[in-house]
C-alpha cells in the first residue's frame, strides 16, 4: 500500500481494465527507461483526432487548418511560440469551446456533437492539469484529490481515504494531505492538481504548461511523474509546453504549431534536424526570425520624428 | 418604417443583458433541487449570507427603528397621538422599510461578497477546472449561493424589523415616556397578517434579485482583478436599483 508503484495501480472499483498486469505495473512504475508498450505499434486509430480545425476570436484567427491526433498510450507534445493558442486547443479538446469548422474527435466521438450529459461522461475519461493547478480554494489538498470522487463514485469513506492517500503518495504529498491550497507552493500545488487529475482513473491526460514557473527540482518531479503515469498506467498524455529540453526528454511525438497551423511534427530528434527556419528558430530559442522579436508596428525612425 | 422598428443599441443591449440573466435564472432554477444533495454546501451558504450579515442588519435595524422613534414621535405629537407611535413604527418597518433595507445592506455586505468570490474563481480557473472534471458550476458552486440568500433574506428581514421596533420602543416608551402598556397593545392589534405577508414575499423577491445579481456578475465577471472589481461594482448598483423599483411595483400590486 505504501509503495510508490502500488500507488500507481488502479483502483479494484475502476471498470476500465487494463492489459498490463499488476506484475508489469509494479515493476515499471518510477523507474526504467523502456516502454511498456511502443506507441508506434498501437493501433492506427488516434484516441484524440483533431482534422482541419478553424477556429477564430472575433476576426483573429487562432487555428486555420490544425490537423493532429494522439495515439493510445503515447505522449504527443505540443509546442510553439506564445499566443499560437496551445491552451485553447486543449479547450477544444475538452469541448468547452467548439470550432467553427473542422472535427475533433475523442476516444472515437466527435466533442461537438455531444450534448452535455455526453460531455460529462467524456471528460470523466479525461483529466486535466492546469497551468496554476486550479484547485478549489475552500477545500484540503485532501478534500481537492477527492472531489471527483466524491462527485461521481459513491465509495465507502474508508476506500474513499485509501484512495486518496494512494493518489497523494504517487506525487508525494501524503504528508501535505490537511493543508489547505494557500499553504502549498506552485510545485506542490501543481503535484496536488495532478493527484487530482488521476483519480478518477483517467484514459487520457491533458497537461497545461506542466513545466511553466518552476524550479528545476519541481520540474524533476512533474516531468518524472509525466512519464511514469504514462508507462504505469498506459495514460495517454497530450503536453502544452514551451520547454524544448523537457519535452525531448519524454514526448514519443511533436507538434509544432505558428501561424494556426502544424508547421512541424515528428519525434523531438527529427525536429532538432529539421530544414525549417521557424522550427528551428523554436527548438534553438532564438529571439529574432521567421516568428518576429517586434510586434508589428509602424517604422520606428518615421514613429520616434513624428512629435 | 425599419429605422423605427429597430431598437436602438442602449435598448438592445439592455434586452440582450435581460435575456440573458433570465437564461441564467432558469439554469440555476434548473440545478437548486440537484444542489439540495449537497445540504452542507447549503447551510454554509445561509451561514455566510445570513449568519455573517447579522451584526450589520441588527444594528441597522436599532438605528433605524431609533430614528423612526424620533421622527414618527414628533410628527404625532403634533396631532396628539403619540400613542399610535408602535403602530406607525411596526406597519412602516414590517411593509416597507425592513425589507428594502435589509435588501439594500444585504446587496453591499453578501451580494459582493458572493459577486467577488465566484469572480475570483473564475478567475484562478477553479470554475473551469470543476467543468473539466465533470462537474457544473452552476449546481455546485452557484445554485447553492444562490439558494442560500433567498432563504436569508426573509430570515434577517425578521430580525431586523424586530430590531427596529424595539429601537423605536426605546425612544417612546422608554425616552418618551409612552405608556408600554399603550404602545405594544395598540402595536400588536394594529399589525395584521396582510402586512406581515406582504413584507415576507418582498424579502423573498428581493432575496431572489440580490441573489440572482450577484451570482449572475461573479459568474460571469472577467477573469481579471479589474473585471472581479467591476463585477462587484455592478452587483450593488444593479441590486440597489432592482430593489427600489421592485419595490414600487410590489407596492403598487398590495395597496
Amino acid at each position: 500500500m505504501g509503495s510508490r508503484a502500488t500507488a500507481l495501480s488502479r483502483p479494484a472499483w475502476s471498470n476500465r481494465r487494463r492489459d498490463a498486469p499488476c506484475s508489469e505495473l509494479k515493476s515499471t512504475a518510477f523507474e526504467g527507461p523502456e516502454r511498456l508498450i511502443n506507441p508506434t505499434q498501437e493501433s492506427s486509430e488516434p484516441l484524440i483526432d483533431v482534422q482541419d480545425v478553424h477556429y477564430a476570436i472575433g476576426t483573429h484567427a487562432v487555428f486555420s487548418g490544425l490537423t493532429l491526433r494522439a495515439a493510445a498510450g503515447s505522449i504527443t507534445a505540443i509546442m510553439g511560440p506564445s499566443g499560437t493558442g496551445k491552451t485553447t486547443l486543449l479547450r477544444l479538446i475538452m469541448g468547452q469551446i467548439q470550432p467553427q469548422s473542422g472535427r475533433i474527435s475523442v476516444f472515437g466521438q466527435e466533442v461537438a456533437s455531444l450534448k452535455r450529459p455526453q460531455l460529462y461522461a467524456l471528460r470523466q475519461r479525461v483529466g486535466m492539469l492546469f497551468q496554476n493547478g486550479a484547485l478549489l480554494t475552500g477545500m484540503s489538498v485532501f478534500e481537492n484529490v477527492a472531489f471527483p470522487v466524491r462527485e461521481h463514485a459513491r465509495l465507502p469513506e474508508p476506500v474513499l481515504r485509501e484512495l486518496v492517500l494512494m493518489k497523494l503518495q504517487a506525487v508525494g504529498l501524503r504528508g501535505a494531505a490537511e493543508l489547505s491550497p494557500a499553504e502549498l507552493s506552485g510545485g506542490m500545488a501543481r503535484r496536488v492538481a495532478l493527484a487530482r487529475a488521476i483519480v478518477m482513473d483517467p484514459e487520457v491526460l491533458l497537461y497545461d504548461e506542466p513545466f511553466v514557473g518552476l524550479d528545476p527540482i519541481s520540474k524533476g518531479v512533474i516531468l518524472r511523474l509525466i512519464q511514469s503515469l504514462n508507462r504505469a498506467l498506459h495514460i495517454t498524455s497530450i503536453l502544452v509546453s514551451h520547454d524544448v529540453q523537457e519535452i525531448s526528454a519524454i514526448a514519443d511525438r511533436t507538434y509544432l504549431l505558428s501561424g494556426g497551423k502544424v508547421v512541424a511534427e515528428g519525434s523531438p530528434a527529427e525536429l532538432k534536424s529539421a530544414a525549417s527556419d521557424v522550427v528551428q528558430q523554436f527548438m534553438s530559442g532564438a529571439p529574432d526570425g521567421p516568428v518576429p522579436f517586434h510586434y508589428p508596428a509602424p517604422d520606428y525612425h518615421e514613429q520616434l520624428l513624428q512629435r | 418604417m425599419s429605422a423605427m422598428a429597430a431598437p436602438r443599441p442602449g435598448i438592445r443591449s439592455s434586452l440582450i443583458k435581460i435575456g440573458a440573466v433570465t437564461r441564467f435564472l432558469l439554469r440555476v432554477l434548473g440545478q437548486c433541487v440537484p444542489a439540495l444533495s449537497h445540504p452542507h454546501l447549503l447551510i454554509e451558504q445561509i451561514y455566510n449570507a445570513g449568519a455573517r450579515s447579522l451584526i450589520i442588519i441588527m444594528l441597522c435595524g436599532l438605528f433605524v427603528g431609533m430614528v423612526l422613534g424620533l421622527q414618527g414621535y414628533d410628527l404625532l405629537a403634533r396631532f396628539g397621538s403619540e400613542s399610535a407611535l408602535g403602530v406607525a413604527a411596526a406597519l412602516g418597518l414590517i411593509r416597507e422599510l425592513g425589507p428594502v433595507l435589509t435588501a439594500l445592506l444585504f446587496a453591499g455586505r453578501a451580494g459582493t461578497a458572493l459577486a467577488s468570490e465566484i469572480g475570483l474563481m473564475g478567475a484562478t480557473d477553479q470554475l473551469t477546472a470543476m467543468e473539466m472534471m465533470a462537474v457544473d458550476p452552476v449546481r455546485y458552486v452557484v445554485a447553492p449561493r444562490f439558494l442560500g440568500g433567498v432563504i436569508a433574506m426573509p430570515l434577517l428581514t425578521g430580525i431586523f424589523n424586530c430590531i427596529g421596533i424595539y429601537g423605536t420602543q426605546l425612544i417612546g416608551v422608554v425616552m418618551m415616556r409612552i405608556p408600554a402598556g399603550t404602545f405594544w397593545s395598540q402595536t400588536e392589534n394594529a399589525v395584521e397578517l396582510r402586512d406581515i405577508r406582504e413584507g415576507v414575499i418582498k424579502s423573498l423577491v428581493f432575496g431572489v434579485a440580490c441573489s440572482l445579481i450577484a451570482v449572475y456578475e461573479g459568474y460571469h465577471a472577467e477573469p481579471t482583478a479589474e473585471g472581479v472589481g467591476l463585477a462587484t461594482t455592478r452587483t450593488v448598483v444593479s441590486s440597489a436599483v432592482l430593489i427600489l423599483l421592485l419595490d414600487y411595483i410590489l407596492t403598487a400590486t398590495f395597496l
